[in-house]
Formats: structure tokens, sequence, C-alpha cells
């Protein structure tokens, strides 16, 4: 059975716990990183994370892009909308069509 | 464009000739694989940016609430009260096969039977307010699970777009013509050298009738 993960600063994630998602209050860049990798290789199938948290870890989030498992999922954190999330999908957009058709 | 370095034969050129053809086959079917991709990519990529920002502003409506319930309990309170939750959340994943790329498919179980269960906490020491958190993103959860999956859905199609696309360019614009402009060498060659005996039979022929027979 997979699991769900969240990951980012404790006031943004705290109400998903009682959700029962596993939730991991991490916001330093070297751990957070560690984290993702640990729980990609622990049956978790679905990990949202915050956008100031992902901005940190870009690159580890970008090497899970293409594999099937796990998906990776910003989600705005307590401090406003960061629109990181979707330009990840105008990035899609753009790899696949060659330019960004969606953008208006 | 390149010819390719290959013997002027007619070994060569049956070859040749077969390797064409499968690259014209191949062509057009990855060809319309790329455009069947594409459609399905266009659908998901509506899909996910509708349900991207409808779960951003519910995500954001539950924080609000939730800065209102820390603002009245304490701090600790709060986490006392979230932190040991009785719900739990499992996934069953399954894969989809949409045009050769795998892509998961999540399917949602709740440790106990009601997924409404998932007030962890005595309503005495709590604000409303973190009632209304909880319950709007229970609520926006289902819609978290299908972005995931349709956000990863999109990640992957892109990426065999892409590829697909590279191979359909490479066998349009390098492997055909290559192969055509070898085969029409082979071909030219072939013809030379088949004129060239024939000049030189008719040479000959006439060289022999000299001879033996002093024609002119």
């Amino acid at each position: 059975m997979y699991k769900v993960a969240v990951i980012g600063d404790s006031a943004s994630v705290m109400g998903f716990a009682s959700l029962g998602l596993s939730v991991f209050c991490e916001t330093e860049s070297r751990k957070v990183e560690k984290l993702i990798k640990r729980l990609a290789e622990n049956e978790f199938a679905v990990i949202y994370i915050t956008e100031p948290v992902a901005v940190a870890v870009r690159e580890t989030i970008g090497k899970y892009r293409n594999s099937r498992l796990p998906s990776i999922v910003l989600i705005p954190a307590v401090k406003g909308n960061t629109g990181d999330g979707m330009r990840a999908v105008h990035e899609s957009v753009e790899k696949a069509v060659g330019s960004d058709i969606l953008k208006n | 464009m390149a010819r390719l370095n290959v013997n002027p034969t007619r070994m060569e050129l049956g070859k040749l000739k077969k390797k064409l053809q499968t690259a014209r086959r191949g062509h057009k079917l990855l060809k319309d694989k790329c455009d069947e991709l594409m459609r399905q990519f266009m659908i998901l990529i509506k899909e996910n940016r509708q349900l991207r920002s409808e779960v951003e502003t519910a995500v954001k409506e539950a924080d609000r609430y939730m800065a209102v319930a820390g603002s009245v309990v304490q701090r600790e309170v709060l986490e006392t009260a979230l932190l040991l939750p009785k719900q739990e959340v499992e996934l069953e994943v399954t894969e989809k096969n949409v045009m050769s790329v795998c892509i998961p498919e999540f399917k949602t179980k709740y440790k106990t039977g009601d997924s409404n269960d998932i007030y962890s906490y005595g309503t005495a020491f709590t604000s409303t307010d973190l009632d209304g958190a909880v319950s709007a993103l229970s609520e926006v959860f289902p819609k978290m699970i299908r972005l995931a999956e349709v956000e990863k859905a999109c990640q992957l199609m892109a990426d065999e777009i892409e590829k697909t696309r590279r191979r359909v360019n490479a066998l349009e614009h390098i492997m055909i013509p290559d192969y055509e402009e070898t085969i029409k060498y082979i071909t030219m060659k072939l013809s030379e050298n088949e004129r060239n005996t024939t000049v030189s039979l008719m040479k000959v022929k006439d060289m022999v009738l000299k001879q033996s027979h002093n024609y002119h």
C-alpha cells in the first residue's frame, strides 16, 4: 500500500495531519532533499510540498519528474501563492508543444 | 544531405530499398502516435490547469482558517490537537497505459470506514476555525489526489511527446532523405556501369568483326 506525504513549514502542513497524511515539518533544503529521497524509496506515491520549500530543492524534484512514482505536487504555503505550481504546468506544455500555447 | 558510405552494388540497393520502406512506415506510425499523444495531452493539461487553480484557492482558504485558529488558541494546543490523527490515508496505485506511456492512477483508502472521521480532537480547547480548516482540507483532498495523478500524467506525456517528436523529425529530415539519396546514387552508378559494359561490348564486337571479316 502506498502512502501520501506532505512537506513544508509547520503552519502550512499541520492541517493535513488530521486527514491522515504523513506530515513532515522540514524546511531546510539539505534535509528536505534527503527526506524526498527516503520517501521515494519507501512507497510514498504522492508527495505534496509547499512552494517555498520546493524552490530550494528544485533539482531533486526535477529528478523525479520523469519517473513513474512518486508524483510530487506543489501546494501554496500559508504565506501565499507564488505561482510556482502553475509554472510547472506551463513547463510541461512548453516541453510537449514547443511553445507555451496556454499562456494568456 | 550526406550519402551513406556503402558499396554501389545490387545487394546494397535491395537492402536500402527495404530499409527505406521500413523507415517510411515507422515515420507514419510515430507521427500518428505523436498526434494522438498530443490530443490526449491537451485534454489532460486543461484538466490539470483547472484542478490546480481550484486546489490552490481551496488550500489558501484552509490556510486562512488555520491562521485564525492559530491566533485564537495557543500554538501548542493546536499542535497537540492535530498531530495525533485518527484517520490514515492509503493509496492503491494502478497503471493505465496511454499510447505506451504508463500513467499511475490513485485510489484512496481510509483506515477507518468513515471518511469523515477527521477530527482528531475534542472541541473543548480549540476554536471552530480549526474545524473549518480541517473540513476545508478534507473537502479538497480528493481533488488534490486527482491533481497528483493528472500532473504526473502530464509530465510523463510531455516527456514522451518530446521523444517521439525527435524520432519523427530524425526519420523525416535525416534518415529518409539519406536513404533516398543513396538509392539514387547506387542506381545511377549501376546504370552507368551497364552503359559502360554495353559500349565496350560493342567496341569489342566491332574489333572482332573487323579482324575476321575485314568489315568496316
